[in-house]
């Protein structure tokens, strides 16, 4: 009798290992994430060790400078004004994306494609030329240093960004949907709510996602056009120097807890990215 | 209840899908038949009012739609493709068009839907979702909620073109009896004569965005009055010989024949001959001899297609009862009788002169 051999084994089989796969996959690993750890060490230590000793395992473990994050206004205001202003950012983008994806997607007008082409231009541009009119327009109309200002400065990367993937999904679905509703008595607003955006659910977690990364790490542009109430926790990050000098265990503190959301959004969105990749829109 | 399409047509980047389409439908069913891109579903569009047409007007009981949205319409619609509403479950998608519709009570709605589930047979599947189904449940589901409602039409879209043979029978009969007592005009299109003349209803033959016929299938299947209408309504493909008539005789690849009854025109002819009207043995004193050679015999169980080659390098395509066997490149002999040829002209008009197929002509 021939030994049975389990399905896993025998797919095992016919995938030719590389000697050296496994060791190759970790080095990559611990290049990827020597940095992350060792910011995270840092952010458990008291500043003296940080400067004084070179060690891959802190001595002494604290976490004073989680504390100090949080009692200091200064610090944990400009965090919430980053999550604050990222998140009206990705709601308001996708406000506005959804009906622009929609037409662009199911109707024909005049000069559609280039307007399509041109939403997305304004992402070839640099921050930076930005920078100077939003500065001078948000201080005569009341918006500089608002959380909303800020939200709306990154709309202009965001919405073209949005539509762009958003027009993707909803152009994989077939008109006769829409047709089909019509037929039965929808009306588009109850079509799009019930029916429609259902269909495009893991586009909208793929442009929110993206929303989101850009406006969170962003900060050219929400850095000059704030400065007290929506100041961003990355432009506190780089204004830690004091007379003391650099509050290194702070910083990596901050550092930390900055990554912590776009981890938290990665890994709600994590399915819908791989669906978006596989459509070829993001 | 009546459908009226009134001097309607489509233009659409410069091309006419549609021209002079002047229809009036009853209560019941019709049939609409026509090749690949005849214009079926450009017209099954502008009748539900998804498509404006570019001139004319639809009327509906006596009444111009042609401005008024689809959503305010009372039709239903069924697609070739299998449309159904992905995220609702199927009882939903059924329910669908009754939700919308403030007269439907939530009992008299659950109620309807299990009723129509059962006539489609999709009764113990009202929990799952359109994509868990069977392609032939899936359309059946689209089926039901588009008879789910009363409607005053109803259009179907080659319904049963996308599912395998053995599904599409089965449905086809499942349509037919319930069609039979409908309270509103239903226009079911279909490129497959078998299905119209299956339903046996009222029968519209679509070609090139004309309507090129009007009248009972059965009768145009005897005697199509035209070409197009012969060759939509042949399935297998209607043979198409050229011909010459001249006093009272017509000649065609080397054979000539007498025209019974009344002389047509000299000049060219066309004669169509059906395939399964085609043999390799004499069936009758009158018959037309063809040499031929043979090149490919096509086995499908019943029926064995005999692709032949005859002078003058035309194809004749015999239909054959059975398992036959043949060598290709061998020679053979076609056998039609003139009988049963359909004769047009040559602008494809049927010749008046010819006879009804039951006629003796071998007197």
């Amino acid at each position: 009798m021939p030994a049975k051999a389990s399905p896993v084994a025998v797919a095992a089989g016919t995938r030719r290992q590389l000697p050296w796969a496994r060791t190759v996959f970790w080095l990559y690993v611990a290049t990827l994430m020597l940095p992350l750890l060792w910011m995270f060490g840092m952010s458990i230590r008291p500043n003296e060790d940080i400067l004084g000793s070179f060690a891959l395992i802190p001595q002494r473990v604290t976490f004073e400078n989680y504390q100090t994050f949080f009692t200091d206004p200064v610090w944990y205001s400009s965090y919430l004004n980053s999550i604050i202003y990222t998140s009206m950012n990705a709601v308001l983008s996708l406000i506005v994306a959804l009906p622009a994806a929609y037409a662009f997607s199911r109707f024909r007008f005049a000069g559609d494609r280039f307007l399509f082409f041109w939403l997305l231009t304004n992402r070839m541009a640099p921050p930076a030329v930005f920078l100077l009119p939003f500065f001078q327009i948000y201080q005569s109309v009341g918006l500089f240093d608002t959380h909303l200002g800020v939200a709306i400065a990154h709309m202009l990367f965001n919405v073209p960004l949005a539509v762009w993937i958003l027009e993707g999904f909803m152009s994989g679905i077939p008109r006769e949907i829409d047709e089909t509703a019509a037929i039965d008595g929808y009306s588009l607003p109850r079509f799009f709510v019930r029916i429609f955006l259902p269909m495009i659910r893991s586009g909208i977690g793929v442009t929110l996602f993206f929303c989101f990364m850009f406006s969170w790490v962003e900060l050219l542009i929400a850095r000059t056009i704030t400065s007290v109430n929506a100041k961003p926790i990355a432009a506190t990050m780089t204004r830690t120097v004091s007379a003391a000098g650099v509050d290194w265990g702070l910083l990596a503190a901050a550092g930390v807890l900055t990554i912590i959301p776009g981890a938290i959004v990665i890994w709600f969105v994590r399915n819908y990215v791989a669906k978006g990749f596989a459509l070829g829109r993001v | 209840m009546t459908l009226i399409l009134d001097g309607v047509r489509v233009r659409q980047r410069g091309e006419t899908w549609l021209e002079d389409i002047d229809l009036e439908l009853p209560n019941g069913m019709t049939t609409l038949i026509g090749p690949l891109a005849a214009g079926k579903t450009t017209l099954m569009r502008v009748a539900a009012g998804l498509l404006p047409p570019t001139s004319g007007r639809v009327v509906v009981n006596g009444r111009d739609v042609t401005s008024i949205s689809v959503r305010k319409r009372s039709v239903a619609f069924v697609y070739q493709q299998f449309i159904n509403y992905p995220s609702l479950s199927v009882y939903e998608n059924i329910a669908s068009p009754l939700r919308l519709d403030p007269s439907f009570p939530r009992r008299e709605i659950d109620r309807r839907v299990h009723e129509i589930a059962e006539i489609m047979g999709i009764g113990d599947l009202l929990d799952r979702r359109p994509e868990e189904l069977s392609g032939g449940q899936q359309q059946r589901t689209a089926i039901a909620r588009a008879l789910a409602r009363p409607v005053d039409v109803l259009l179907l879209d080659e319904p049963l073109a996308n599912l395998d043979y053995k599904l599409r029978e089965q449905l086809r009969a499942d349509l037919k009896d319930m069609f039979g007592g409908s309270a509103g005009v239903v226009l079911y299109s279909t490129a497959d004569p078998a299905e119209a003349l299956g339903f046996a209803a009222p029968t519209v033959v679509l070609g090139e965005g004309r309507i090129q016929h009007v009248g009972d299938v059965a009768e145009m299947y005897d005697r199509p009055p035209t070409l197009a209408v012969a060759a939509t309504l042949s399935d297998p493909p209607l043979n198409l010989l050229p011909g010459l008539a001249h006093d009272g005789r017509i000649d065609c690849l080397g054979v000539s024949f007498p025209v019974p009854g009344e002389r047509p025109p000299a000049g060219r002819v066309v004669l169509g001959v059906r395939p399964h009207q085609v043999t390799i043995e004499r069936t009758g004193p009158g018959d037309l001899e063809f040499p031929a050679e043979i090149r490919l015999a096509e086995v499908t169980g019943s029926a064995t297609f005999l692709h032949l080659l005859l002078p003058g390098s035309r194809h004749l395509v015999a239909q054959l009862e059975g398992t036959r066997l043949f060598t290709p490149g061998e020679p053979a002999t076609a056998y039609v009788d003139p009988g049963r040829v359909l004769i047009f002209d040559e602008a494809g008009v049927s010749l008046p002169a010819r006879p009804a197929a039951e006629a003796d002509l071998h007197g």
